[in-house]
């Protein structure tokens, strides 16, 4: 798989690159957690993905990049999660989200070609039409009132701790309802994410009119295997996005991140007009060998270290 | 600790939607009816950590409606219903050392030890000559619990049984 995953970038004229996993900020996302560690008495912190260097090569050389690398998320294990995992990250200048999704199609598309893993279809749906076609609810016009009285309706478990959180009850809803609906053996892109849920994507109007996120997912069946985004270019609004994200951070009682500055100043200096997206390889391997759990495609998981 | 009974979490799987909120799908056995529960939090969510301890106690014997445990140290006796005991009765008959837990001092559950020697009572003769072939048929225990074995056990034979599967495992 790796060596498929180089030729593929070397035919295309990207560049390998490599980027330092430990760093001296913090991801502000309030959904990701951070591994810490120590040099001497300074706080350092295991990448959660290698986005923020990967930005300012970007800023600094405005070339096509790759890498492969290990990313650390604290607090994630389950059968299609392991604390220690793979990203393939890539980023495209002059690149939108749409030529970024053909792109990675074409990756799984050959990767799957190689194995046995079958892709009977592709599709691209926004948000929005997905969450339609499901459940009929508009993503971009609904509360979480409207929710609550969808899932009543249809019976589905109320989670313990979901409150008035909009965003809480998309995330939800996603997971009962939308992604199940998705064919077993297709390629499914979501696009135009609510900009509630934008993280590090640019904001446009989308064509029903709402304000979205230029943000997309990748999803074989139910598994979802890449995110992406039409990168934000803005050092302000980006700077104003950290701030925001370690307000809700305090709000869950959580301690606020440490704002990467670096990045930051390279957004300053100016990233190139590009698109970037995260694969997960443990996930995609799992698909490509038939494996039911992360586990069997790892050689020591997580209860063996 | 939910709805008020001390519970054993036996699964936990972490669900995202891709980026975003997590969430944790959690089956739990109650401890007290021995029912499992399934239910689903925010990943962030806490439960109250039930306050039960584990003991290392000796098996002594079941007057049919209790089975009674001493701790071997301090001579202390506990006794266990059914719903505590469990399947942990199919494979104890006098003298394990078994590991009782306790909460608020009252016997909750009972681990056996993993591995189990008992004397067959009851199976059906094996057909002659099927011996290194598959194949299994039902055998009764002394302590009344059933497995399935191969065809070559007979009556008398002492089986060692692995109590967290109910599987034989060898002849002792």
């Amino acid at each position: 798989m790796l060596r498929a995953i180089r030729a593929f970038f070397d035919e295309r004229g990207v560049l390998e690159v490599e980027t330092p996993l430990l760093s001296s900020a913090s991801t502000t996302d309030p959904n990701l957690s951070s591994f810490t560690t120590h040099y001497q008495q300074q706080p350092l912190y295991l990448n959660t993905s290698p986005e923020y260097c990967m930005k300012r090569l970007l800023a600094a050389h405005g070339e096509a990049i790759y890498q492969i690398c290990k990313s650390f998320r604290d607090d994630e294990l389950g059968p299609k999660h392991n604390p220690e995992f793979t990203l393939l990250e890539w980023y495209r200048p002059d690149f939108d989200m749409f030529t970024l999704m053909d792109e990675l199609g074409d990756l799984v598309q050959m990767l799957a070609k190689n194995s046995r893993l079958g892709v009977a279809t592709i599709q691209k749906l926004s948000y929005a039409d997905a969450f339609l076609q499901a459940t009929g609810i508009n993503p971009h016009a609904t509360s979480a009132d409207d929710c609550r009285q969808y899932r009543l309706e249809y019976g589905i478990e109320q989670p313990v701790g979901l409150d008035d959180d909009v965003d809480g009850w998309l995330d939800w809803l996603l997971i009962e309802r939308v992604i199940p609906s998705f064919p077993a053996d297709g390629l499914t892109f979501i696009y135009d994410y609510p900009q509630s849920q934008a993280a590090l994507a640019k904001l446009y109007q989308s064509q029903g009119g709402y304000p979205v996120a230029a943000r997309f997912e990748l999803f074989y069946g139910e598994t979802e295997l890449a995110n992406g985004f039409d990168e934000l270019l803005d050092a302000d609004e980006q700077r104003r996005r950290f701030e925001h994200e370690n307000i809700a951070r305090q709000a869950r009682g959580l301690q606020p991140s440490i704002i990467d500055e670096r990045l930051l100043a390279a957004l300053e200096h100016g990233l190139p007009n590009c698109s970037g997206v995260a694969l997960g390889l443990d996930r995609m391997l799992m698909l490509l060998a038939g494996a039911g759990t992360m586990e069997q495609v790892l050689a020591f998981p997580f209860c063996r270290i | 600790m939910l709805d008020g009974d001390p519970c054993s979490i036996t699964e936990n799987i972490l669900v995202k939607p891709g980026k975003g909120q997590a969430f944790n799908r959690i089956k739990a056995k109650n401890l007290k009816t021995g029912r499992t529960l399934e239910r689903t939090f925010k990943t962030t969510e806490s439960v109250e950590a039930a306050d039960v301890e584990d003991r290392d106690v000796e098996y002594l014997y079941t007057d049919g409606e209790h089975w009674h445990f001493m701790e071997p140290d301090t001579y202390e006796q506990h006794a266990a219903d059914s719903i505590a005991v469990g399947d942990a009765a199919k494979w104890i008959k006098g003298q394990e050392a078994c590991v009782m837990t306790l909460w608020n001092g009252a016997p909750l559950s009972i681990t056996p030890p993993n591995f189990a020697e008992l004397t067959v009572t009851q199976t059906d003769p094996g057909l002659k000559g099927d011996t290194a072939q598959g194949g299994s048929k039902p055998a009764t225990l002394e302590t009344g619990a059933e497995v399935k074995v191969p065809l070559f056990i007979d009556e008398g034979d002492v089986l060692k049984i692995d109590t967290r599967t109910g599987e034989y495992v060898s002849r002792a």
